[in-house]
């Protein structure tokens, strides 16, 4: 359950971010999670609640953009969707490749009032 | 604990444990609080137009989901962040390192599931070569001082945290156990994740090399059905090796599985309990510590 440590961070930077804002809390809070980053969405939606409770994040909306698997294939530089780390490459099957996007787990921006 | 998440709130955190003196450290960082709402009610997925810098005026009178009552304008204000969640912790892994570069310490992050041998491996690995290299070892375990004490026995400094609830090691825990382990230089530094193959993988400890041990009794598919953790090592030792004759486990699938997830993985294949295959891990490590010491 790293979901609840992930969490956690983002209430971290809320606060820090909101505090330097001199704002008073956050009403909207957008992610940007890769499909590679290893948070299952799910539990990420089960421990929310808990982790914002008393916190600037408590009634903020959130907005994640997820970011799909994308590789580069280190053998014929085929860019190609990927769902699993062990995907191997669409055009030559190699192994060998470089993530481009979809292990992102990013704050993108905060609404604060 | 706290039954709703699974976390190790309630009991103050992860606690830091010396074997010989059983003396807690509290770590106390985290900030965790737990209600019981469970609505599920918070989902938007929207992905509609981005507002970037709008005011709303919101007049009173109106009913406001935020029970708000501001008699003038209340400002909304876009705060364009671009920060990465896990930042934190990789701050303070940048710190481990920085300690760990500047005293000649290789540092290594042993992970697995439970069971695999990681503790065994510890265990033979020190008492084969303690005389050569100086060793130091952290222990993460949810509860007990079961593994610390194991390693106490060989006399060889340790320290255990215990996690609770928690699932995996994080930067600051090895930050605050190391600062008591009194590390002398040039000197190998073994941390012993929590057993679990899913969590420990996205957190970076600040070790040097990254170890995922398997073992022949986990099945061969084990690192596609678990590709974060063989993702991110460096080095996968398959222990149990004496075992696979009389399993199903084909060590050659098990090895292209581990490829197919990550072509960089170097391999070794043991028998903690037998000790077989051993030299080359500990030819292997030895020439890491000559190399940490030579760079710097």
């Amino acid at each position: 359950m790293h979901e609840l440590s992930v969490a956690m961070g983002i209430v971290k930077i809320a606060e820090d971010e909101t505090k330097k804002a001199k704002a008073q809390k956050v009403t909207l809070i957008e992610l940007e999670i890769g499909t590679l980053a290893g948070v299952e969405f799910e539990s990420l939606d089960f421990v929310w609640p808990s982790a914002v409770k008393n916190t600037v994040l408590e009634h903020a909306e959130r907005k994640i953009d997820v970011k799909k698997g994308l590789a580069l294939c280190a053998d014929c530089d085929t860019v190609f969707e990927v769902q699993h780390f062990y995907d191997s490459c669409t055009h030559c099957g190699s192994n060998l490749k470089g993530i481009l996007q979809g292990k992102e787990l990013r704050v993108k921006a905060l609404e604060v009032i | 604990m706290c039954g709703t998440c699974g976390c190790g709130s309630e009991e103050g955190g992860a606690k830091i444990v010396m074997p010989n003196t059983g003396k807690k450290h509290q770590h106390g960082d985290h900030i965790h609080s737990h209600g019981h709402n469970h609505s599920h009610d918070d989902h938007h997925h929207d992905h509609e137009g981005h507002h970037h810098h709008h005011h709303a005026h919101s007049h009173d009178g109106h009913h406001h989901h935020h029970h708000e009552h501001d008699h003038s304008h209340s400002h909304k204000t876009v705060l364009e962040v671009e920060r990465d969640i896990l930042q934190q912790n990789e701050i303070m892994a940048a710190r481990n390192r920085g300690y760990f570069d500047a005293k000649d310490v290789f540092a290594l992050n042993l992970v697995s599931s439970p069971g695999s041998g990681k503790t065994s491996l510890l265990e033979r690995t020190l008492k084969d070569l303690k005389d050569k290299i100086p060793f130091y070892v952290i222990e993460g375990d949810q509860q007990t001082l079961n593994d610390a004490n194991r390693i106490a026995a060989l006399n060889v400094p340790v320290i255990q945290i215990n996690t609770g609830k928690g699932c995996h090691l994080e930067s600051d825990m090895i930050h605050d156990a190391v600062k008591k382990l009194h590390i002398q230089n040039n000197s190998v530094l073994m941390i012993e994740n929590v057993g679990n193959l899913v969590c420990p993988s996205m957190f970076n400890l600040g070790e040097h090399k990254r170890v995922v041990i398997v073992s022949t009794t986990e099945g061969d598919d084990k690192p596609i059905k678990y590709p974060d953790m063989f993702h991110t090592s460096d080095i996968c030792i398959i222990n149990k090796i004496d075992l696979a004759p009389y399993l199903d486990t084909n060590v050659e699938t098990l090895r292209n599985n581990a490829l197919q997830v990550n072509p960089n993985l170097k391999f070794f294949e043991v028998s903690a309990t037998k000790g077989t295959g051993m030299e080359q891990w500990y030819d292997w490590l030895e020439q890491q510590v000559q190399v940490t010491s030579e760079n710097h």
